[in-house]
């Protein structure tokens, strides 16, 4: 479905995830995280860059390779994005909802 | 003479062996199988264990007995594979070359991973029953508990069938009930998924469930420690959920002597390629059940389904052809509800549960994602069939190696 985010429409899926990430911007990001109460600091931007990069590579993310990535640790990335850091930071990062393999 | 290893003669090895045996030439093949241990165990009955609905006797047997005569089974520890070169070497020293490798390897808890958690409190009020030593305990401790918090919680995903902690959530209730018990127990599932499963079909369907058992359900939890002596859990957010009973299930890692060959990620499993099973690295080997990071679920369904793919591609490997595409995650598993009743879930990469009819279109008799009394009756049959055809590689009538699309309702 369309959604109008940061004066520009986006297509995103029924729990609110950007579905193309070329439609992303920072301003888009940043009106993300207004909606889940969070204020973006340049700290949260090295994340949300960091979590990207992955995507762009394929690599699948989760809470474990993140507390071992180097560039936050599990604590620090719960302070960032509290409740679900990692759904809240891939929202916010405009890319698809982290699937845990079943 | 070529020499095929498979390691491993868990659930996945041991089908691989007996499928080999009957299609590999035996003048030209010689087969060997190793693992460390001597008893095979029946791991879905760990589920069954700490409810006192099966015995130890039920579930562990001697291993020999399941593979076939003229593989060699091979009771040793493998110190490491060493892949560049086409060998295994064991801790006795021995080295043992190979043309073809299976690594079966499997997955198994590792409660190391968390803090705390094998703490004071360790087999006194924080349980496994991933592991029989872990089931039996836990069955004992539930014989003279007298009630209280009861706390069934997952660590992190992936885990080997995944749905287990659901069912032990719900034949708990069901066993306090019979008990006359019900009331002097809060049960709570903790969950690090935002639900009580994976897949959103399944898991309205669950957590209905869940809800008609009054069983509260804490999702989106990332334990960061178990705190032995508030007896809490604690997340990295400092969410707490306190408990009198924590069943847990810990993280679950690939085996060690991966991580001493340098072939697995960072949990251990080896990267595997997800259509035809062989190895991303190493062409002459092969990787099937929990051991591999394919994005199926770990389970002794996975390992059959695989079992007859993997069988015909390492024939094609052998006689040079294209491996075949073909093993699509399917995944058939009883989910035991209580009260003697189950539902069944039939699932594959792409395709999530849903309802419907199983095996046979429009008939059943099994009921797709529905609770039903001959889908219990199915679970516990599934153990003679366990002990007596899936081992054996013997085909399962009716229910083919990739997923059937029949038979259910997709929107």
């Amino acid at each position: 479905m369309e959604k109008i985010i940061a004066g520009i429409p986006v297509q995103v899926n029924e729990e609110g995830y950007l579905t193309d990430f070329s439609q992303w911007n920072q301003a888009v990001g940043t009106e993300l995280a207004q909606e889940a109460s969070i204020v973006m600091t340049p700290r949260h931007w090295e994340v949300i860059t960091y979590l990207q990069k992955e995507f762009k590579n394929d690599v699948p993310l989760s809470i474990r390779k993140i507390g071992k990535s180097g560039v936050v640790d599990i604590k620090e990335f719960y302070q960032l994005f509290p409740m679900a850091p990692l759904k809240t930071a891939s929202k916010i990062a405009g890319i698809p909802k982290p699937v845990s393999c079943i | 003479m070529k020499r095929i290893i498979i390691l491993g003669s868990g659930t996945a090895g041991t089908m691989m062996a007996n499928h080999l045996h009957h299609r590999l030439n035996s003048g030209e093949w010689e087969i060997d199988i190793i693992d460390e241990r001597k008893e095979h165990y029946y791991q879905p009955g760990y589920l069954f264990l700490p409810f006192d609905i099966y015995d130890p006797e039920d579930i562990v047997k001697p291993i020999k007995d399941f593979i076939p005569k003229g593989v060699n089974l091979i009771n040793e520890t493998i110190e490491r594979i060493v892949p560049q070169e086409n060998y295994v070497s064991m801790i006795s020293g021995d080295h043992l070359s190979y043309d073809i490798l299976i690594v079966a390897t499997g997955c198994k808890i590792a409660p190391e991973e968390t803090e705390g958690m094998q703490g004071a409190e360790w087999q006194k009020s924080v349980f496994d029953f991933y592991t029989f030593e872990g089931a039996l305990a836990l069955r004992n401790k539930l014989r003279d508990w007298e009630g209280g918090k009861m706390v069934v919680h997952i660590t992190e995903m992936p885990i080997k069938c995944p749905v287990a902690p659901l069912e032990f959530a719900f034949l708990a209730d069901s066993y306090f009930k019979h008990r006359n018990m019900r009331h002097q127990v809060e049960l709570t599932f903790v969950t690090p998924l935002s639900g009580a499963f994976t897949k959103p079909k399944a898991t309205a369907a669950l957590e209905h469930l869940l809800e008609e058992k009054h069983i509260k359900i804490e999702s989106d939890f990332a334990i960061e420690r178990i705190d032995n002596e508030q007896k809490t859990i604690v997340d990295y957010g400092g969410r707490t959920v306190p408990f009198d009973l924590l069943v847990t299930v810990p993280t679950n890692k690939g085996d060690e002597v991966i991580a001493r060959s340098g072939m697995g990620d960072d949990l251990n499993y080896v990267p595997t390629h997800k259509a035809t099973l062989q190895s991303k690295n190493w062409p002459n080997i092969f990787v099937l059940g929990d051991a591999s990071d394919i994005p199926a679920s770990k389970a002794g369904s996975v390992a059959h389904f695989e079992a007859e793919i993997l069988t015909d591609n390492i024939l094609h490997y052998i006689a040079g052809e294209p491996l075949k595409e073909e093993f699509d995650g399917h995944a058939n598993c009883f989910v035991e509800t209580g009260n003697g009743k189950a539902l069944l879930i039939d699932f594959n990469y792409t395709h999530e549960p849903v309802e419907g009819t199983f095996p046979f279109p429009g008939i059943g008799p099994l009921r797709l994602l529905k609770e039903s009394r001959i889908n219990h009756m199915g679970k516990l049959a599934f153990r003679w069939i366990y002990w007596n055809m899936l081992l054996k590689g013997t085909h399962i009538p009716f229910v083919s190696a990739t997923m059937s699309e029949s038979g259910k309702q997709f929107d």
